[in-house]
C-alpha cells in the first residue's frame, strides 16, 4: 500500500497554479488575499516566493495544502499536482497526498512539533499512515533520516521530546519529518526566520543538498531576496495578493522588469551602499490593506513610473518578456521605462563629523545567578551574560553591536540603561559614573539623555493609550515644558521630526503600521533630546521597504542632533550600511572590534569570518566563500571552557597545544585600533582571504 | 374573585415589569444605534451570546432600580389564609385600590412570592457588584505589586492567597459568619482592613500620575482623601456623623466575608498577567524613561489587562451572587424576614413536595441573573480576543 | 522530581499549621465557649460561673497553648477542683489521673469527645466520612468522564453546531448552584403532586409515586438507583459544567497550535489528530482542575447532604456548626483542609508528571 501518485507523465510540471483566488470571509466583507496567482514548478525545480509581510505568500502555500482554515476559501483557478486538481479533491484525497506527495516546514520549529510525543514517534508516523509500514522498520527508517539531516547521535534524538533540542536541531527534525514519504514537492514557509544566521546558514545548506539528492521540487517562501538567491532557480515576487514579476533568479535580480522589484532591491542594503554617500532608498507609502487596494495597478499609488488614467484604469495582466526565460511582469509601461537609468531621488547625505567620547565602558562585568532545573532548589548557576566589556563610543557616532541570540547585546543594553547594575566595571556617561547607580537613582537629566528604540514594533508602544499621551508622557517625566500647551506642541513638533501627520496623535497604536509603531517610539525616545540612543533590532521586525525608510529616520535624526547610536542588531548587511563602528560579540565577550571596514575585511576573528559567510547577500555580482558553522551556540548557562567560540571554529587545528580548549585568548590588536580575540598567530590572520567578493560590473 | 389561569398570570407578570421593558427598550436601542462608538461595550452587539447575556443581566439591573414600581405586595406583609396559597390566588383582604392577586403564590408565611423575589433581587444586586469591586480593589493593589516585583513580597502575599483558597468556602462561612464574631468585632478589623485597599488604590493612581504636577495630584488626592475616608469611617466604623454611609453589622459581616473570600482569587489572575505583561517593551520604555514602579504598574500594565479583568468581573459577580445564596440557603448572616433569594429557597424546600413555588421561583430568578452575568462574560471574552 | 514533591509537602505542612490554628481560634473564641458553657453546664449559669467553667474545663489560658494542646504538642491540662478530684485533658471520667497521658491532641489520636453527638469525635466523623466516600465515588465516577468527553467533543471543533450547544449547556449548569439544582430536581422528577412523576405514574410506568426520592436517608445504609441519582446529579451537574468548559478551552487552545497542523498536513487522520495528538495535550490543564475542583465539590457536598438529608460529612459540618461542637467542628475543619490541601499536592505534581516539557527540563 503507498499512497503515491504514479499514473503522471513526468515532463509536465509537478505543480501548476492556474489563475488562483483567494478569499478570506469575516462577518463584514470579503477579503481577497491571492488574486489571479499563476506559477508553475518543474520537477527537481525550486521556485522561490518573496514579498513583504500581508502580500499573500504564505496563503499560496496554505491553498495548495488546502488547509486555509474556516474563514478561507479558494475563489477561482485550479490548483494542479502532477496534473490533477487539487482545488476539487475531497479530504481523503487530500489526505493521501498531504505528507506523502507535499510536505511542508514552517518558521517555528518548536511550535511545529508536538511536546508531548517522542522526536521518533512523530517521524515514523509518516510512512506508517502512507505506506503502512510496520513501526519497526518506520523507526529504523526515522532514524536513518535523522542522521541524513546530520544531526549527532540518531539514537538518542529520536528518543527525546522536542523541548529537549536546541532550535536549529528541531528546526533539521521537521525537515526530517518532511523527508520520510519522500515527497515529490516539499513546502517552505520561512523555514529560518526564526533561527540565528550562523544556524539557518547550515539548514538553507541542507535543504539545497537534500533537494538535489531526492529529487524533490521546493517552493520556498521567504521575505529574504537574498536566502531566495541562495536556495532558488526561479523566483515569483508578490505584492499585495497578485505575483508582479516571475523569471528566473537571476533575470529577476539583474533585468529586472517591475517597478515594485526594483524599488526592493533599491531599499535593502547590499555591498556598495553607504548611509552618505549611496543612501538606500525607501518605497514611499504603505502597503496597502486587502480591502483598501487601489483600483488598477495595486503598486501604483507608490511607484514612481505610475501614470494616471492608465495604470490606474483596469485590472493589469500579467505580460510575458520576449526573449526571457518565462519571465513575466504586471506593468503596463515595462516597455516604457529606462531599466538602467540610476535612481532619481538619491541624494548623498553629509557625513556626521565625530565629536568627543560621550560614553565609556571599561572592563564592564555583568553576571546573573539562576537556579537551575524546573522546580527551583538545585544548584544556583552563575551565567556570566557580559565578560570584560570595554569600549568608548563618540559624539555623533553610530557604533554597530553584532552577534546572534545570547551573545549579551541585550543585557549590555539593560546595563547601560540603568534597568540593570553591573557586576563590576565602570560606565562612564558624559563624566559621570553610572554603572551602579540603577535608573531610579539617576537623575532626570541623565535619564533623559540615553534612551532606547525597541525591537517589536507591536510592543514598543502601550496599546491602550494613545500616541499623542504616551509623548507627552515622556515630555512630562523628563520635565520639559511649563504647561501642557508647551507639551503638547512638542509632541506636534516630534511627531514633525519622524514625519509622521501630526493627526497621529490622536490615533490609537492598532491603528498604526509596524514602520509607523517604530517612528512613534523614535520620536518618544528623543522627547528629551537624548544624546545617546540604544537601538536593539529597530528594524529587524520590519518590512525591507519600511527598513529603509526607519533607518533613514535614526541617520537624520542623528545627523541633526550628533547623537551617539548604539545600533544593536544581528544582520550584517545593515551594520555596514549605518554603522562607523562595529563590536562584534559572542557568548557575552567582545571577539572583534574595529571601524566597519576594518571588521568587514580580513584578518577576521573566525566567528566574524562565519558571520559574514552566513548572510545572504542578493546580488548576482557577489560571491561568497561558503562556510558553514558545525553545531549550534552554546547555553550561556553552560559555556565551553577556554575560548567560547572554540566549539564550532574551524580554525582551530591552527593553534597549537589545545590552547583554544584552555585558555581565553588576549584581546590583540592588529593594527589601526581593529582588535580580535583570538589565538591564532599573525602569520595565520594575515593569510586569511576576503569573504564576500564583488564581481566587476 | 377567581384564581387567574396561567396564561393570565403571565400577561399580569410581564405587565407588571412595564418600566423594566421600556428601560431596556431604550438601551438596547440607543446602544445598537452608537455601538461603534461604544468601545468593548458597543462590540458586544455583535456578539448574539453576549447580547443575550446583557439583556437578561440589564432584567435584572433594571428590575433591581424600579422594584418599587413592580412589587404588587409588601414582601414583609403576611395575609391570613395566604399560607402556601397558589400562583394566581386572588389576594384576601388587602384593600380596595391594591394589588388583588399573589401572582406566584404565597410562601409558608403567607407573603407574596413574586414581591419577595422582586424585592430580593435589589437585595442581590446591591450587595453582589459592590462586593466584587471590593475584592478587585483587593486583589488588584495586592497583585500588581506581587507580580511586578516578584521575590519575596510574591512569595508571602502569594502564600497567604492560597491559604485563603486553600480553605473550602462553606466552612469559612460557617467559620466567619456567625453572631459571635460579630459579637467580638472581627467584622469591623477586616473592614478596617480591606476597606482601606480602594482609597490606597486611587490614591496611588492619581499620585503617579500626576507627582510631576503637584497642584493637580494635591488636588486629586485630596478629593479621594476625604471622600474615602468619609465612606470609610461610615461603612468600616459606622461614625459616619452624616448617616450617609451605613451598613448593619450582619450586612457588614457578611459583605467582608464575601470580599475575603474573593480576594485571593482577583490576586492570582491579576499577578499572572502583570507577570506577562511586564516583559513588554512599553514596559521596559517607562522604566528606560525612570518611571516609578507604580504609575508602570497601574497606567502600563493594568489597562492592558483590562480585557480578560472585565471578564473575570462578571463571572465574579456571578459568583458571588451564588455565595449570597449559600449563605441565605444556610441562614447565615441574614435575618429570616429579609426577601434574600438563598434564604427564600431553604425556607421553601421544606414543602417542596406539596408546594414547589415559593422554592422554584427565586430558584429560577437566581440562576437566571447568574446564567445572565455568565453568558455576559463569555461575549465578553469572545469580542475582547477579536481586537 | 523528588526535591520538589518535598518542598511541596513542607509547605502543605506549613499551610495545614496556619489553617488548623485559624479554625481553632475562630472556634474557641470567648463568645463560642460562654455558649458552650452554658449548654454543658447550665443555661442561668452568673457570668462568674461560666468564667469559671472555662477555665475548669480547660478553655482558659493562651490560644496558642490551648492549641498545642489540641495538637498534642503541649502537655494536656490537669487541674485538682475543692473536692479533690483531678480532671484533666487526657483523663478519662473516673479511670486513675496517674496513669493518663501527657500528651493527648490529634497526633495521639485523640480527636475529643462530640458533645452534639455524644459520641467521641473519631466515631462520628470516620460513620459521616465513609457515607460521603460513596457520594464522593459516585460523583467522580459520573463527572470526570462525562465532562471531559463533552468538552473534548465541542472544542475539537470549535464553532461547530455540536460546540454550540454543548457550551451553552455548560454555562447553564455552571450557572445553576446545588441548591437550585437540587431543588429543581426535587420538584421536577421527586415530587408526588407536580413534575413529571404524577404522570409516570398515571402511565403506570413506574410503580412507586415518584420516579426518584427527594431524600437520600435510606440510602446511608442501602444505595439505589432511586435514593441516589438526585444527589450525585445534583454535585456532578455543576462539575460536569466547569470542568467540560475548562477542557474545552484546552481542547480548542491546542487544536489551534502549530503541531496539530503540522500533524493534518502529514496525512493523519482527523480522528488520528484528536487521539494521538491533540489528547493528551489537551487533557493536562483540565486534570488540574479537576483536582482543584476539590474545595468546590465540598460545597456541593455540604449543600446536598443537607438538602437531602444524607448524614455524610457536610451534613455533620452543619450540624457540629450549628450546635457549637467546637471538637467536632474542628475535626470537620481538618479533615476538609487537608483533603484541599492533599488534592492540591496531587494538582501539582501531576501537572509536572504529564507534561514532559517540565518533567524532563
Amino acid at each position: 500500500m503507498s499512497d503515491k501518485i504514479t499514473d503522471w507523465d513526468p515532463s509536465t510540471p509537478i505543480l501548476q497554479i492556474e489563475n488562483l483566488s483567494i478569499s478570506f470571509f469575516t462577518r463584514m466583507r470579503e477579503i481577497p488575499a491571492v488574486m489571479d496567482f499563476s506559477c508553475t514548478v518543474r520537477a527537481g525545480e525550486a521556485m522561490g516566493l518573496v514579498g513583504e509581510s500581508g502580500c499573500g505568500k504564505s496563503t499560496v502555500a496554505l491553498a495548495v495544502m488546502r488547509d486555509l482554515g474556516k474563514n478561507g476559501r479558494i475563489t477561482g483557478g485550479r490548483i494542479l499536482f502532477k496534473s490533477r486538481d487539487l482545488t476539487t479533491m475531497s479530504d481523503e484525497e487530500l489526505r493521501h497526498i498531504r505528507g506523502s506527495e507535499i510536505a511542508m516546514i514552517y518558521q517555528e520549529p518548536m511550535a511545529s512539533l508536538n511536546p508531548a510525543m517522542k522526536i521518533g514517534a512523530q517521524l515514523a508516523e509518516v510512512p506508517m499512515i502512507h505506506e503502512g509500514m510496520a513501526k519497526a522498520d518506520a523507526w529504523a527508517l526515522a532514524r536513518q533520516i535523522v542522521a541524513d539531516v546530520r544531526l549527532p547521535d540518531p539514537d538518542r534524538i529520536i528518543n527525546s521530546y522536542p523541548h529537549q533540542l536546541s532550535g536549529g536541531q528541531q528546526q533539521r527534525i521537521v525537515i526530517a519529518m518532511a523527508l520520510m514519504s519522500k515527497p515529490a514537492l516539499l513546502i517552505l514557509d520561512e523555514p529560518t526566520t526564526a533561527l540565528d544566521v550562523t544556524v539557518e546558514a547550515g539548514i538553507v545548506d541542507l535543504v539545497k543538498d537534500l533537494g538535489e539528492k531526492y529529487g524533490t521540487s521546493m517552493l520556498f517562501i521567504s521575505h529574504n531576496l537574498g536566502l531566495v538567491m541562495d536556495v532558488c532557480d526561479r523566483i515569483c515576487v508578490m505584492y499585495s495578493g497578485e505575483a508582479v514579476e516571475t523569471g528566473n533568479v537571476t533575470e529577476v535580480f539583474d533585468e529586472m522588469r517591475h517597478p515594485y522589484t526594483q524599488a526592493l532591491f533599491r531599499s535593502i542594503p547590499l555591498p556598495g551602499a553607504d548611509k552618505n554617500s549611496r543612501p538606500l532608498i525607501s518605497i514611499p507609502g504603505n502597503f496597502p490593506l486587502p480591502h483598501e487596494r487601489p483600483p488598477g495597478c495595486n503598486f501604483g499609488p507608490r511607484c514612481d513610473y505610475f501614470e494616471k488614467g492608465r495604470c490606474d484604469a483596469a485590472d493589469v495582466a500579467m505580460d510575458e518578456v520576449p526573449g526571457g526565460d518565462r519571465h513575466g511582469t504586471r506593468c503596463l509601461k515595462w516597455r516604457e521605462i529606462d531599466w538602467t537609468a540610476p535612481p532619481a531621488a538619491r541624494v548623498a547625505k553629509e557625513k556626521t563629523p565625530i565629536g568627543k567620547v560621550v560614553l565609556k565602558m571599561d572592563d564592564l562585568k555583568k553576571y546573573y545567578s539562576v537556579s537551575s532545573g524546573a522546580f527551583g532548589g538545585g544548584n544556583k548557576k552563575v551565567v556570566k551574560a557580559n565578560e570584560t566589556l570595554s569600549f568608548e563610543a563618540h559624539e555623533g557616532e553610530t557604533l554597530a553591536i553584532v552577534g546572534e541570540s545570547g551573545c549579551g547585546k541585550s543585557t549590555f543594553a539593560k546595563v547601560l540603561m540603568g534597568l540593570e547594575t553591573a557586576t563590576s566595571g565602570s560606565i562612564m556617561l558624559f563624566d559621570e559614573n553610572v554603572q551602579s547607580t540603577p535608573i531610579q537613582k539617576r537623575n532626570t537629566d541623565t535619564v533623559s539623555r540615553v534612551q532606547m528604540v525597541f525591537q517589536n514594533p507591536f510592543d514598543t508602544l502601550n496599546p491602550s493609550m494613545n500616541v499623542g499621551r504616551q509623548i507627552i508622557r515622556a515630555l512630562e517625566i523628563f520635565k520639559y515644558g511649563n504647561s501642557d500647551q508647551e507639551r503638547h506642541n512638542r509632541m506636534l513638533e516630534l511627531l514633525d521630526l519622524v514625519k509622521l501627520p501630526r493627526a497621529f496623535a490622536d490615533r490609537m497604536p492598532r491603528q498604526l503600521s509596524g514602520g509607523q509603531k517604530q517612528r512613534v517610539g523614535i520620536a518618544r525616545a528623543f522627547a528629551g533630546g537624548a544624546k545617546v540612543v540604544v537601538a536593539d533590532e529597530p528594524v529587524s521586525a520590519l518590512d525591507v521597504s519600511v527598513q529603509a525608510a526607519v533607518t533613514d529616520l535614526l541617520m537624520d535624526i542623528q545627523r541633526e542632533n550628533k547623537t551617539t547610536l548604539l545600533f544593536i542588531s544581528h544582520d550584517l548587511s545593515i551594520v555596514r550600511y549605518l554603522s562607523d563602528r562595529v563590536l562584534v560579540m559572542y557568548l557575552g565577550h567582545v571577539v572583534e572590534t574595529g571601524t566597519t571596514d576594518q571588521v568587514f575585511a580580513p584578518p577576521y576573528h573566525p566567528y566574524t569570518e562565519a558571520l559574514l559567510s552566513a548572510v545572504p547577500i542578493a546580488d548576482t555580482h557577489v560571491t561568497r566563500q561558503r562556510i558553514v558553522l558545525e553545531g549550534d551556540i552554546p547555553s550561556a548557562l553552560n559555556p565551553p571552557p577556554g575560548c567560547p567560540f572554540q566549539t564550532r571554529c574551524r580554525w582551530k587545528s591552527q593553534v597549537p597545544d589545545g590552547l583554544c580548549d584552555r585558555e581565553m585568548p588576549p584581546m590583540r590588536d592588529v593594527g589601526g585600533g581593529h582588535q580580535i580575540k583570538c589565538h591564532l598567530s599573525a602569520e595565520i590572520l594575515a593569510r586569511m582571504e576576503p569573504v564576500i567578493k564583488v564581481a566587476a560590473e | 374573585m377567581d384564581a387567574l389561569s396561567w396564561g393570565s398570570i403571565l400577561a399580569h407578570s410581564v405587565a407588571r415589569f412595564l418600566p423594566v421593558w421600556i428601560a431596556m427598550a431604550v438601551t438596547f436601542a440607543l446602544s445598537v444605534r452608537y455601538k461603534r462608538r461604544l468601545g468593548l461595550y458597543g462590540k458586544l452587539y455583535d456578539s448574539p451570546v453576549g447580547m443575550v447575556g446583557f439583556g437578561i443581566v440589564l432584567f435584572w439591573i433594571c428590575t433591581a432600580i424600579f422594584a418599587d414600581l413592580i412589587i404588587t405586595q409588601d414582601p414583609l406583609k403576611v395575609l391570613s389564609g395566604m399560607k402556601n396559597a397558589l400562583p394566581g390566588s386572588p389576594a384576601k383582604g388587602v384593600a380596595e385600590d391594591a394589588y388583588q392577586y399573589y401572582l406566584l403564590g404565597g410562601d409558608n408565611g403567607a407573603r407574596d412570592v413574586f414581591s419577595r423575589m422582586v424585592m430580593g433581587a435589589r437585595e442581590v444586586l446591591i450587595i453582589a457588584p459592590a462586593a466584587t469591586l471590593f475584592a478587585f480593589m483587593v486583589g488588584i493593589t495586592l497583585g500588581l505589586p506581587a507580580g511586578y516585583f516578584g521575590g519575596r513580597l510574591d512569595t508571602v502575599l502569594s502564600f497567604i492567597a492560597n491559604l485563603v483558597l486553600a480553605f473550602p468556602v462553606i466552612l469559612l462561612f460557617y467559620l466567619l459568619v456567625t453572631p459571635e464574631i460579630v459579637q467580638i468585632g472581627i467584622p469591623t478589623y477586616m473592614a478596617a482592613v480591606l476597606f482601606l485597599f480602594p482609597i490606597l488604590f486611587v490614591v496611588v493612581l492619581f499620585n503617579s500620575r500626576y507627582f510631576m504636577v503637584p497642584a493637580r495630584r494635591n488636588l486629586y488626592v485630596g478629593i479621594v482623601l476625604v471622600i474615602g475616608f468619609w465612606a470609610y469611617a461610615g461603612l468600616a466604623f459606622d461614625a459616619d456623623p452624616t448617616g450617609l454611609w451605613h451598613m448593619d453589622p450582619n450586612l457588614l459581616n457578611v459583605f467582608v466575608s464575601v470580599v475575603f473570600v474573593n480576594s485571593p482569587g482577583v490576586f492570582r489572575i491579576v499577578r499572572g498577567m502583570v507577570m506577562d505583561i511586564k516583559a513588554r517593551d512599553y514596559v521596559a520604555a517607562g522604566q528606560t524613561r525612570g518611571e516609578g514602579p507604580w504609575y508602570i504598574m497601574l497606567w502600563e500594565i493594568l489597562p492592558n489587562a483590562r480585557g480578560p479583568l472585565i471578564v473575570d468581573f462578571c463571572l465574579r459577580i456571578g459568583y458571588t451572587t451564588i455565595l449570597l445564596g449559600t449563605l441565605g440557603f444556610f441562614g447565615l448572616g441574614v435575618s429570616p424576614e429579609s426577601p434574600n433569594w438563598g434564604s427564600t429557597i431553604n425556607a421553601g424546600r421544606k414543602l417542596l413536595n406539596l408546594f414547589p413555588h415559593p422554592a422554584l421561583v427565586p430558584a429560577f430568578a437566581l440562576m437566571l441573573l447568574v446564567l445572565g452575568l455568565n453568558l455576559l462574560a463569555d461575549g465578553l471574552r469572545e469580542e475582547s480576543l477579536k481586537d | 522530581m523528588f526535591p520538589f514533591v518535598l518542598r511541596r509537602l513542607g509547605l502543605m505542612l506549613l499551610t495545614a499549621f496556619v489553617l488548623t490554628f485559624a479554625v481553632f481560634c475562630l472556634t474557641n473564641l470567648q463568645p463560642n465557649l460562654e455558649k458552650l458553657a452554658r449548654s454543658e453546664g447550665s443555661v442561668r449559669m452568673s457570668d462568674d460561673a461560666i468564667a469559671s467553667w472555662i477555665v475548669n474545663n480547660g478553655h482558659g489560658g493562651s490560644m496558642l497553648n490551648r492549641y498545642g494542646e489540641w495538637l498534642g504538642v503541649v502537655p494536656g491540662w490537669v487541674r485538682t477542683d475543692d473536692k479533690g478530684v483531678t480532671r484533666g485533658r487526657c483523663i478519662a471520667d473516673g479511670s486513675d489521673p496517674a496513669q493518663a497521658a501527657t500528651y493527648c491532641g490529634i497526633l495521639q489520636g485523640n480527636w475529643g469527645f462530640s458533645t452534639f453527638a455524644k459520641v467521641p469525635v473519631t466515631t462520628v466523623l470516620g460513620r459521616s466520612l465513609g457515607h460521603t466516600g460513596w457520594l464522593m465515588l459516585a460523583v467522580m465516577l459520573v463527572m470526570v468522564p462525562t465532562s471531559l468527553f463533552l468538552g473534548v467533543l465541542s472544542g475539537m471543533r470549535e464553532g461547530s453546531r455540536t460546540d454550540r450547544v454543548l457550551s451553552t449547556l455548560a454555562i447553564v449548569t455552571t450557572a445553576t448552584p446545588e441548591y437550585v439544582s437540587g431543588v429543581i430536581f426535587v420538584a421536577l422528577l421527586a415530587s408526588a403532586t407536580v413534575g413529571v412523576s404524577p404522570h409516570l405514574n398515571e402511565w403506570g410506568w413506574i410503580s412507586d409515586k415518584t420516579l426518584f426520592q427527594g431524600t437520600a436517608t435510606s440510602a446511608m445504609d442501602d444505595i439505589t438507583w432511586r435514593n441516589f441519582t438526585l444527589p450525585v446529579m445534583t454535585i456532578a451537574l455543576y462539575g460536569i459544567g466547569y470542568i467540560a468548559r475548562m477542557t474545552r478551552a484546552s481542547m480548542t487552545e491546542v487544536m489551534t497550535q502549530q503541531y496539530i497542523r503540522t500533524a493534518r498536513l502529514k496525512g493523519v487522520s482527523f480522528r488520528q489528530v484528536v487521539m494521538k495528538h491533540a489528547l493528551r495535550n489537551a487533557l493536562i490543564a483540565p486534570f488540574t482542575v479537576i483536582m482543584l475542583q476539590f474545595p468546590w465539590l465540598l460545597n456541593g457536598v455540604v449543600i446536598v447532604e443537607t438538602l437531602f438529608n444524607y448524614k455524610g460529612f457536610g451534613w455533620t459540618l452543619v450540624q457540629a456548626a450549628g450546635n457549637n461542637d467546637i471538637n467536632l467542628l474542628l475535626a470537620c475543619s481538618v479533615v476538609a483542609v487537608f483533603v484541599v490541601l492533599v488534592t492540591q499536592l496531587i494538582s501539582d505534581v501531576g501537572y509536572v508528571f504529564l507534561n514532559p516539557r517540565i518533567r524532563l527540563a
